[in-house]
C-alpha cells in the first residue's frame, strides 16, 4: 500500500458528499417556470451533470422540492401537506418571482411567497429564470449542504 | 332572417328594457323576472336556435342604482349568430333566477358569478364558491373590495384531509 491510497475523513463529510450529488427533486410545478424546468432536465442544460436528474413525482421518494410557479391561497395547504410528506433531510428551492414573492400577482388570490407556509433554502429570481439560474441554485444548495452540519427543521 | 332582438321585443314587450345593436352586436337588457323565459325562447324558437351558452359573467357598476349586472352570451351553431343579454341586479336584492335547467353549462358560471360578486342564483343546485376557498371572506371582484386585503391561509380542504 502506497502513501495516498487512503484518505481519512469523518462519516459526516462522506454523507454530505453523498447527499450533495444525489438530490432527488420533487417538482411542484404550477406555471411557466415548470416549462423552463423541462429545459433544465433535458439534454441541452442537463441537470444530471449535478446528480439531480432523477425527478420523482412522489414526495416520499424525494428530498428536494422545487416550487415552480404561482401558488395561490387555495393551494397553500396542499403545498404544505406535500412538503410535510417528504422525509428528512429535505430542501426547498423557490423558482421564479411568483413562488418567491407572489411576483406581479399582488392580489387577493395569490400567496405572497411560499415562505409564508414552508421554509425555503434557495430563492431564484426571474420571470421565468433561465435554466442556468436553476442550475446555479442547485450548485448553491450543494455548497451549503457541504458546509453546514444539519439543516434546521421547519 | 330578422334580428333576434326584434323577435324578443315582439314576444316579451315591456320585459325587454333596452336594446342596442352596435356593429351587429345584438344586446338586450331583460327584466329579472323574465330571464328564464327569454333564454328558453331564444333556445327553442326555430328561427333563432341559440343553442350554445357561451358565457355568463357578473359586473359591478358602483354608481348605478341597480349596481350589479349578469351578462349572458349565446351563440347559435346553425345560424352562426350571437346575442348578449344583460340583467340588472340591485345590491339590496341579489337574487336572480338560475338558468341551469335550460343549460347545464350555466351551473359553474353561476357559481363563479356568486363567488366573485355575491349574486345569488335562485334554484341553483349547488351554489357555493368555485374559485376561492370556502373560508374566503367577501367578494373579490366587487369594486369596493380593498385592493390590499389578503386572506388568511386556509385550512386544508376536506378532500385532502387525512
Amino acid at each position: 500500500m502506497r502513501f495516498g491510497d487512503i484518505i481519512t475523513t469523518r462519516i459526516d463529510e462522506v454523507v454530505k458528499w453523498g447527499r450533495k450529488f444525489s438530490l432527488w427533486p420533487m417538482p411542484f410545478g404550477t406555471a411557466c417556470c415548470a416549462i423552463e424546468f423541462m429545459g433544465v432536465v433535458s439534454s441541452h442544460f442537463d441537470i444530471s451533470r449535478f446528480g439531480a436528474e432523477l425527478v420523482r413525482f412522489s414526495p416520499r421518494q424525494s428530498d428536494l422540492m422545487l416550487v415552480m410557479g404561482t401558488v395561490n391561497y387555495k393551494q397553500a395547504p396542499i403545498l404544505k401537506r406535500i412538503y410535510e410528506q417528504m422525509c428528512e433531510p429535505k430542501w426547498v428551492i423557490s423558482m421564479g418571482a411568483c413562488a418567491s414573492s407572489g411576483g406581479f400577482y399582488d392580489n387577493y388570490s395569490v400567496l405572497q411567497g411560499i415562505d409564508e407556509v414552508i421554509p425555503v433554502d434557495v430563492y431564484v429570481p426571474g420571470c421565468p429564470p433561465r435554466p442556468e439560474q436553476l442550475l446555479d441554485a442547485i450548485i448553491k444548495l450543494q455548497e451549503s449542504l457541504q458546509g453546514i452540519k444539519e439543516k434546521k427543521s421547519a | 332572417m330578422q334580428e333576434a332582438i326584434d323577435h324578443l321585443k315582439r314576444a316579451f314587450g315591456p320585459a325587454i328594457l333596452e336594446t342596442s345593436n352596435n356593429l351587429g352586436n345584438e344586446t338586450a337588457v331583460v327584466s329579472k323576472e323574465k330571464i328564464v323565459e327569454v333564454v328558453k325562447f331564444l333556445r327553442d324558437t326555430p328561427d333563432l336556435k341559440f343553442n350554445f351558452m357561451m358565457d355568463l359573467a357578473g359586473a359591478d357598476y358602483p354608481g348605478r342604482s341597480e349596481r350589479f349586472e349578469v351578462i349572458y352570451h349565446f351563440y347559435s351553431l346553425s345560424t352562426k349568430k350571437r346575442i348578449r343579454l344583460k340583467v340588472r341586479v340591485s345590491e339590496e336584492n341579489l337574487e336572480i333566477p338560475s338558468i341551469h335547467t335550460l343549460y347545464k353549462a350555466a351551473n359553474w358560471f353561476e357559481r363563479e358569478a356568486f363567488d366573485m360578486f355575491g349574486i345569488r342564483f335562485q334554484g341553483h343546485p349547488n351554489l357555493k364558491r368555485i374559485l376561492m376557498f370556502e373560508e374566503f371572506e367577501g367578494y373579490p371582484l366587487r369594486k369596493d373590495y380593498p385592493v390590499n386585503k389578503r386572506p388568511k391561509i386556509p385550512t386544508p380542504d376536506p378532500l385532502i384531509k387525512v
